[in-house]
């Protein structure tokens, strides 16, 4: 559907970052997502950021219950859902006071009037009104009535007040819209399958509100411009946008297709993790079985027992279930069984901040459990990259027989981007073979990849016995012998390290020697891969390295880390790869952190690149 | 094309008790209860018409949980307290597998007590044998959510404050829908309660009471030594009225406040005692509350009830969904939703 063709004259701009924001309980997140994917289907290269609280409902008004949507949109390739936003729409004075720090100098701000009572100013802290003192001239500031708008276009249907007022984030999704050239017939659609079905006025209702936003921008004498984004340069191909989660979840489903094996999710409800136990709970038709447990220590050990019974088996969960399901894993690891254990970072430590970001679990997933406990990590780097990610975690936990993390975080799980729709044909299969001959057999012999073979219950003559005390070399029996203990041990290590003989050259963005090297992993790839492209513009020699695999590191790490005179390493918490690559490599990593539980910005990356090669001068 | 091996199972029927023992030494002190539990249980597989490698045996930690290495089947020795949470795992995967959980008072009911009662809720299809001391035996004698309460251990010189489970009555409030009791030293009754166990379609809890000779001995000696076991014994047997005592002398039966009482029956009169029944959960309750001294102990089946398993809903649920699937696989899911073309 095309409304009315623009009569306003429109400014062409590359890059553009608006931000939704408005109380936990204004549709911010749904605002946001519709935008997303209205953006994405005419052609821009996005980013997106969803930043919302722990508290379902805070009270109303309150900062404390702030939720905000960022979408960063380009006709270029887009890394990061973008440092300062262009657009803030604030539905309230404490969405207002929460962000506004954040909007660029000369940014656009749209201001829903109604709520900038008394009350709620008081609420956000405010002591005079924003809209009236002056402190808001650095920014083009649109002063509108949303609220009272969205409830006259709806009167004459009929709903009371707090239902009708709810529609009013369609009206702030029709009027952005309308200010940046977008066609509404993707939300029509959303609003007709979503709402129709259950109740045919409140439909009506967001459509009303949605067609008014739009309508309004066009005839109300306050917006002079409209800005186009054109079409992105994007590799040829079918795409979608994706979150994070949702790549996981199809990465799963996919390396169960890809290797044969039935897929087994354990899991207990967890922040930011839960999303891929809905996903594949709403996908059983595809043969997964999932299993919300009474804890997350059931929840591996379901999982475990799943891989013992021949399934491709999974736990997913956060940082505190990590810390419950060590002993767990452990057991897995001597019992040298397939199991990923997906771990959705968040902010740490104990209870922390459940919805947002943090990479703060590096070190217990690489630590902490007792005695010695090779296991291997996995990390994603943007949303879609955690399908990838996914399916090379199945492939060694299946190839080597072994639990292998997976780590994502709060901001790679929520977020979302245009993932280009891959074709499982191009995937290698995952070769599975089950043991099935009895002679000869013992369930701990090796192959060359020392790993043990996978003899599943129901396969005649291999009745055998596992468990978690220290096994005998070969026969797997219960053995206390002392020099069995440390063969056994370094058997272990060993299969961990032969996983790095399978892994193909490290890819080196940017100069492949030279000055600067930055390093990162996971969630900061975006900012890391737009601060070094930025810094290699202006003429600097800097290489970008952004690590898949941290446990074991790849073969050739160390000795791409001594062809810089520095390496800088940027990670979301105190310096935990730092610490890593200090110990394994003696290199002397200068680390940059953040633990704000947000993602890092580009210009801080730059900022750190930029100030380390003045000081290696 | 499946990469499940295609096997072609041995003859269930040729099996014997040979069959199920392994070659590892056994290695429970002399005198343990778990050697006739053990040897009661190589006597009922064999009879359940089941191949030999279709059987599993999970346990957590503990003495009772050494049992899998002497079981000649698929074995597991896992971790403190989940066993019943892994074997969730391998029956929902597997279902045509038997399933079976050995644990002990400390494992299932201290560290363990979660997955017990969700497992049992849950009504997964499997066989619990929960071999209950009293004691912890593995950590040398410490008190165990079993021990009565004031009981003098390592651990509580001064007696233990601890108030102690009722393991049937907390299976029973777990909605277990079956839940049964047996001795160690009692083959023939053990025998026949496992074989019921196994026969049960659902999670079946079997709680076996079972002597510790170094750390707890002799605290079930009133129930096996032949002098005193017919005072103290209750076999409950479904709808047959509650009789024990020497020539089922005695009875069970409710006083006018809705409380149990022991008869004299020939004066009290056979009709006026309770009838067991099997799928009468108060009445199942009730009996789990007849505890020693003031009441014989029942031993046998408190409840058996049918109810679907979860393993067979979870499948039924995957069938369902499958047969309503678009085709394509998860090819068909990638490219599905909300797409555009870039050329």
């Amino acid at each position: 559907m095309q409304l009315d063709a623009p009569a306003k004259p429109s400014e062409i701009h590359e890059t553009v970052a608006i931000r939704f924001a408005g109380d936990s309980g204004d549709g911010m997140q749904l605002t946001g997502s519709q935008f997303t994917d209205t953006t994405a289907l005419s052609g821009n290269d996005l980013s997106t950021f969803p930043d919302f609280p722990a508290e379902i409902r805070a009270p109303a008004g309150s900062l404390a219950g702030v939720s905000g949507f960022q979408v960063n949109f380009s006709s270029s390739q887009v890394y990061t859902p973008g440092d300062e936003p262009d657009v803030l729409v604030a539905m309230n004075p404490a969405a207002l006071r929460a962000n506004l720090a954040d909007l660029k100098h000369g940014g656009i701000l749209i201001l829903n009037t109604e709520q900038f009572g008394p009350k709620n100013l008081e609420r956000a802290g405010y002591k005079s009104n924003p809209l009236e003192d002056g402190s808001l001239s650095p920014y083009q500031v649109f002063p509108v009535d949303i609220t009272g708008i969205t409830l006259r276009a709806i009167t004459d249907l009929g709903l009371n007040q707090r239902v009708a007022v709810r529609t009013k984030n369609f009206f702030a999704l029709g009027l952005v819209y309308w200010m940046f050239n977008r066609d509404i017939q993707h939300t029509v659609d959303w609003i007709a399958s979503t709402f129709g079905p259950k109740d045919q006025t409140i439909a009506e209702a967001n459509l009303r509100a949605l067609k008014a936003g739009y309508h309004y921008g066009e005839t109300a004498e306050v917006f002079t411009t409209r800005y186009t984004v054109a079409k992105a340069a994007i590799a040829p191909g079918r795409y979608k946008t994706i979150t994070g989660n949702e790549a996981a979840a199809l990465g799963f489903l996919a390396a169960a297709e890809l290797s044969g094996l039935e897929l087994f999710l354990g899991s207990y409800p967890i922040t930011p993790a839960s999303d891929i136990l809905h996903f594949l709970a709403k996908h059983k038709g595809l043969g997964v079985k999932t299993f919300q447990a009474e804890d997350e220590i059931a929840a591996i050990s379901s999982a475990i027992g799943a891989a013992y019974a021949g399934g491709l088996a999974l736990t997913t969960t956060s940082g505190p279930g990590v810390a419950l399901k060590s002993e767990a894993m452990n057991l897995a690891l001597m019992l040298e069984l397939p199991l990923i254990i997906a771990n959705i970072q968040r902010g740490g430590p104990s209870t922390g901040l459940p919805t947002k970001t943090e990479q703060s679990d590096l070190l217990q997933v690489m630590f902490g459990r007792n005695g010695e406990s090779p296991i291997p990590i996995i990390a994603a780097a943007s949303p879609g990259d955690s399908f990838f990610a996914v399916l090379e975690a199945c492939r060694i936990a299946v190839q080597f027989m072994t639990p292998v993390i997976f780590l994502s975080d709060g901001y790679l799980a929520n977020s979302s981007e245009p993932w280009r729709i891959p074709n499982l044909s191009d995937q290698p299969k995952i070769p599975v073979t089950f043991r099935t001959d009895p002679v000869g057999f013992q369930p701990y012999l090796r192959d060359e990849n020392l790993a043990r073979p996978w003899a599943i219950p129901g396969t005649p003559g291999l009745e055998h016995r596992v468990g978690g005390l220290e096994k005998q070399d070969g026969s797997g029996n219960v053995s206390y012998d002392a020099l069995n203990h440390e063969k056994m041990v370094k058997l272990r290590a060993e299969k961990v390290r032969r996983i790095a003989d399978s892994l193909p050259p490290t890819f080196i963005h940017g100069d492949p020697e030279g000055d600067l090297l930055v390093i990162a992993w996971g969630g900061p790839f975006g900012a890391v891969r737009a601060a070094v492209d930025k810094v290699r513009a202006m003429g600097k020699s800097v290489g970008h390295v952004h690590l898949r695999h941290l446990n074991p590191f790849p073969n050739d790490l160390g000795d791409i880390l001594s062809r810089y005179k520095c390496v800088l390493v940027p990670e979301l918490n105190l310096g935990q790869l730092s610490l890593l690559l200090r110990a394994r490599y003696v290199v002397d990593c200068v680390s940059y952190n953040k633990v704000q539980g947000k993602p890092f910005k580009e210009s801080e990356i730059t900022r750190a690149v930029l100030t380390q090669l003045e000081a290696i001068k | 094309m499946s990469i499940y091996p295609k096997v072609t199972h041995t003859d269930a029927s040729k099996l014997g008790r040979k069959d199920f023992q392994t070659d590892q030494d056994v290695r429970w002190c002399p005198g343990c209860g778990d050697y006739a539990i053990l040897a009661a249980v190589h006597k009922a597989l064999p009879e359940l018409g089941i191949p030999r490698e279709n059987f599993v045996f999970v346990s957590g930690i503990g003495c009772s949980s050494r049992f899998p290495y002497y079981t000649q089947t698929f074995g597991m020795h896992s971790i403190h307290g989940r066993a019943p949470a892994i074997a969730t795992g391998i029956k929902t995967l597997r279902p045509e597998l038997s399933v079976w959980v050995v644990t002990g008072d400390g494992d299932a009911l201290s560290i363990g007590g979660n997955h017990l009662i969700h497992t049992l809720r849950r009504n997964v299809d499997l066989k619990i044998l929960m071999f209950n001391n009293r004691i912890y035996g593995l950590t040398k004698g410490q008190y165990s959510p079993t021990s009565e309460q004031g009981k003098k251990t390592k651990s509580s010189p001064l007696g233990s404050v601890d108030y102690p489970f009722n393991p049937i009555s907390l299976a029973l409030g777990a909605e277990a829908s079956f839940v049964a009791r047996s001795v160690d030293v009692d083959s023939k009754h053990l025998g026949e309660t496992l074989s019921r166990a196994a026969a049960h379609k659902g999670s079946a809890f079997v709680e076996i009471y079972q002597n510790c000779n170094i750390f707890n001995d002799g605290a079930f000696d009133y129930l096996t030594d032949r002098a005193t076991k017919i005072d103290h014994e209750l076999r409950l047997e479904h709808g047959k009225p509650m009789r024990f005592g020497p020539g089922g002398a005695k009875g069970i039966a409710l006083d006018t406040r809705m409380q149990p009482m022991v008869v004299d029956v020939a004066t009290f009169g056979e009709d006026r005692l309770l009838i067991h029944d099997e799928t009468n959960d108060a009445l199942s309750f009730f009996v789990s509350r007849l505890v020693h001294p003031n009441f014989p102990t029942p031993v046998g089946v408190f409840r058996a009830v049918e109810r679907p398993s979860f393993d067979e809903l979870m499948q039924a649920q995957v069938d369902k969904a499958k047969a309503k699937v678009k085709p394509g696989g998860v090819q068909a899911l990638l490219d599905g939703g909300e797409t555009w073309t870039v050329t």
